[in-house]
């Protein structure tokens, strides 16, 4: 189990790199730099020429890969480019917004989806059944920006219940708290939680057809008990695994509820460092949503390692 | 407060200031030597009066008692590190084209500086009443603090995220500063504007598409608030270029406009009829005995025949993200079919476009946001050597033109040439300009106290000092 994990951090470490080399390579590719993007309509080849050697982007590309490299072996991820300010400090504001968003997220997503997965596994077809599958692939076809800008109408700028905008600088106690949070946790957490409790059902519902499963209904089992204690166990792994890959979407796939809720998060910022050709922030960002991925994959192989005995000696 | 766009580009550092969400910064924190009022007019700020003989030498006297955020009282030596930074290339400032003429700034004591331009401007107290040019306390290295003398002070700020600014108590202006705080913040989508404006949580935003005026007007408690201005989008054809570059390919697209409709159609009649040239209405030297082109498929037909390209197809690019050009280059498109004209529209990402394809493709669109005065907008898009001559067009009579009218003091025979120079550019320039769109911005019916100010949005931006809140 150990050996299995140091393997995957060997890996993760692996995988950053090539993910920090292929993003320095494309943004070479992208039209114009941080200097023309800065100075727009209003360049001259002069100003150009000094705001480029003042950001070190007259030196030759491997050069500059190096020193980049260099630096964050050193824990320094360098200078934004857009505003000079040091790219750990700009993370450091955000980070914590996006960790929170996606925490609360998870934390709603989580159990709604697996209670409604499992009720619906357990009587297949049944009205409540086809009602959650309804609404979930309701709330998984229907695009975010559009769910949450329908809660904004409704929730706020007509019951006036929630604010319309997220300023969670400006918040000081839990209840103002849940006041910015409510919305954007739930414009966020619908779409997951209908692909999580689709997944949850299907591959619980494959489970609950075995002939063990009715062995222990025959054997006086209740369905909770012959879902939750006999099946779910031995699905575990797959339900984790793929809950994993939709909990990614909360760090890395929700651009649409900062921009609309002002929610001062990570993605927004990557957004903008790509349009600023802001290659240290735009490198940094792409690292922590990468090294997010490979987490939540490490801890679901954890999670389904520990669940199935099988996997143990491996 | 919520402005249109939002990036952790944003500064305040005036020379590198570039949108509509640094500048509303600029004018809490900052004042410049002078301010544009309506009409345009420069009027003291910092500086109280000046004085010119030829127009290149100029004596500007300075406000007394006025002191930095900081408390260091404001002087000659703050006025002359700030105008002469602009023209160090290593501050990369985006005025850099409004003072390369400014040879020389020297202090006259403490209170007034005396300004050398290579050649008369008379021009040069408007161009001080830009939001580049606002007034920094000398040596200052550091703009994140935003250290100046305007209405606010910096409480908080943070690129991309938001600012917030309190009242400024040292304050030299008498009858200003009505509200005690202003938080402002970038909110890209338009409807999350409106959506916290309707719902009462901003008082004022903008940045208002055309389409969205008739639900402001449904709204309670939200009104719009529109600025005329001279601001537009243009229809580029190069001269370079041996087919778009022929002056009757320019006049066919010019004849082939339907202004009307993309004034009421794209723009909801927030526009006002363009005439190919860029002086708007509601600037000065205007001259409204020009004939106004219409729309006229015969003679557009004519000269795009001569030009040899009906029965042809010709690229145009445009983006999404650009105005409305999109939608202007559709409209086009119908248009050019009926005349057997087949314009092939190439749609391009508005990343990167005012880096690699403004000015770079010979038939496309661009957009010139209102400038102060004629002679600016002239030298900046029509001068042969123009940062912004997209058409690339060179005319040594309308050069010689520019050079007169800007040493000319007889206000007449000033307004005759810029006249001239206005029917030139609509005769031979290749630019079309269908309209000049106005700027909107909506608000609570409760904030008080704009008033237009066509140089942008919200009061030429300068709205902090002036706005309150009836309750």
């Amino acid at each position: 189990m150990i050996r299995l994990i140091l393997k995957r951090l060997v890996l993760g470490v692996l995988t950053l790199w090539l993910v920090a080399t292929l993003v320095f390579l494309v943004s070479g590719a992208l039209p114009g730099d941080a200097a023309a993007s800065l100075l727009g309509q209003d360049a001259t080849p002069a100003t150009l020429a000094a705001l480029r050697a003042q950001m070190g982007l007259d030196q030759p590309e491997f050069i500059r890969y190096w020193t980049w490299l260099g630096g964050i072996l050193h824990g320094n991820f360098g200078i934004s480019l857009a505003n000079g300010q040091p790219v750990a400090q700009v993370i450091a504001t955000r980070l914590p917004n996006s960790l929170m968003l996606a925490g609360l997220s998870a934390l709603v997503a989580i159990p709604v989806s697996l209670v409604l997965g499992i009720a619906s596994a357990m009587k297949p077809n049944s009205v409540f059944d086809r009602l959650t599958t309804l609404l979930s692939i309701i709330a998984l076809s229907t695009p975010s920006f559009l769910i949450a800008t329908l809660f904004v109408l409704v929730l706020s700028v007509w019951t006036g219940w929630f604010p319309a905008l997220s300023s969670v600088d400006r918040v000081h106690s839990l209840g103002g708290l849940f006041q910015v949070m409510t919305l954007p946790v739930l414009a966020l957490s619908l779409s997951v939680i209908g692909q999580m409790a689709r997944m949850t059902r299907a591959i619980l519902l494959q489970q609950m057809n075995e002939p063990y499963v009715e062995t222990a209904v025959l054997k006086g089992s209740s369905g909770l008990r012959a879902a939750v204690l006999h099946a779910l166990p031995n699905v575990a792994g797959p339900i984790v695994n793929a809950s994993a890959l939709s909990l990614n979407a909360l760090i890395s796939g929700v651009v649409f509820v900062e921009v609309i809720f002002a929610y001062p998060g990570l993605t927004k910022l990557m957004v903008d460092s790509v349009s600023n050709r802001d290659l240290p922030l735009m490198q940094a960002c792409a690292l922590i949503f990468c090294a997010g991925f490979l987490i939540l994959v490490l801890i679901a192989d954890i999670i389904a390692i520990l669940t199935n005995p099988k996997l143990r000696t491996a | 407060m919520a402005g249109s766009s939002s990036s952790t580009a944003e500064t305040l550092d005036p020379a590198r200031f570039r949108n509509g969400t640094d500048y509303s910064r600029g004018f809490m924190f900052y004042n410049g030597l002078t301010w544009l009022d309506g009409n345009l007019t420069p009027q003291p700020e910092l500086a109280t009066k000046w004085s010119t003989t030829d127009g290149s030498d100029w004596t500007f006297t300075l406000r007394k008692g006025v002191t930095f955020h900081d408390g260091r009282p404001f002087t000659s030596a703050d006025v002359v590190f700030s105008i002469k930074r602009h023209n160090d290339p290593q501050t990369a400032s985006r005025a850099r084209s409004y003072t390369s003429s400014i040879t020389d700034v020297v202090a006259d004591g403490e209170h007034a500086v005396k300004i050398t331009l290579s050649e008369p401007n008379y021009d040069l107290p408007v161009i001080f009443g830009t939001f580049n040019l606002l007034i920094v306390p000398a040596d200052t290295t550091d703009f994140d603090a935003g250290i100046g003398t305007g209405p606010y002070k910096v409480e908080s700020f943070e690129p991309g995220v938001r600012s917030l600014a309190k009242r400024n108590d040292a304050y030299w202006k008498e009858g200003k500063q009505f509200v005690d705080t202003i938080e402002f913040f970038g909110l890209p989508e338009e409807s999350s504007r409106l959506n916290a404006l309707r719902a009462g949580e901003i008082h004022l935003t903008t940045g208002i598409n055309p389409r969205s005026s008739r639900l402001i007007k449904m709204s309670k408690n939200v009104e719009l608030f529109v600025t005329k201005s001279g601001t537009y989008s243009d229809v580029i054809m190069q001269k370079t270029d041996p087919v778009i570059g022929s002056d009757d390919f320019a006049l066919g697209i010019k004849y082939m406009l339907q202004r009307k409709t993309i004034q009421s159609s794209i723009y909801r009649d927030f526009a006002s009829l363009g005439n190919d040239q860029p002086i708007a209405p509601t600037m000065k030297y205007y001259d409204a005995s020009i004939p106004q082109r219409a729309y006229d498929p015969d003679k557009a037909k004519f000269h795009l025949k001569k030009a040899g390209v009906i029965g042809s197809s010709v690229p145009l690019v445009a983006s999404a993200g650009v105005g409305n050009t999109l939608d202007m280059a559709l409209i086009m498109q119908q248009s050019a079919k009926e005349i057997g004209l087949e314009i092939d529209v190439k749609r391009v990402p508005v990343d990167g476009y005012w880096s690699n394809v403004w000015m770079k493709v010979p038939f496309g669109f661009g957009t010139i946001t209102q400038r102060p005065t004629a002679d600016m907008i002239f030298s900046l898009c029509y001068a042969s050597d123009g940062a912004y001559n997209s058409s690339r067009w060179k005319n040594d009579k309308f050069d010689q033109m520019l050079k007169a009218a800007r040493v000319e003091t007889d206000e007449e025979k000033r307004g005759a040439i810029y006249s001239d120079m206005q029917q030139l550019v609509r005769d031979e320039a290749g630019s079309g300009i269908p309209v000049f769109f106005s700027n909107i911005d909506a608000r609570a019916s409760s904030l008080k106290g704009l008033e237009p100010i066509p140089t942008g949005n919200m009061m030429g931006y300068a709205f902090a000092e002036n706005v309150w809140i009836d309750q």
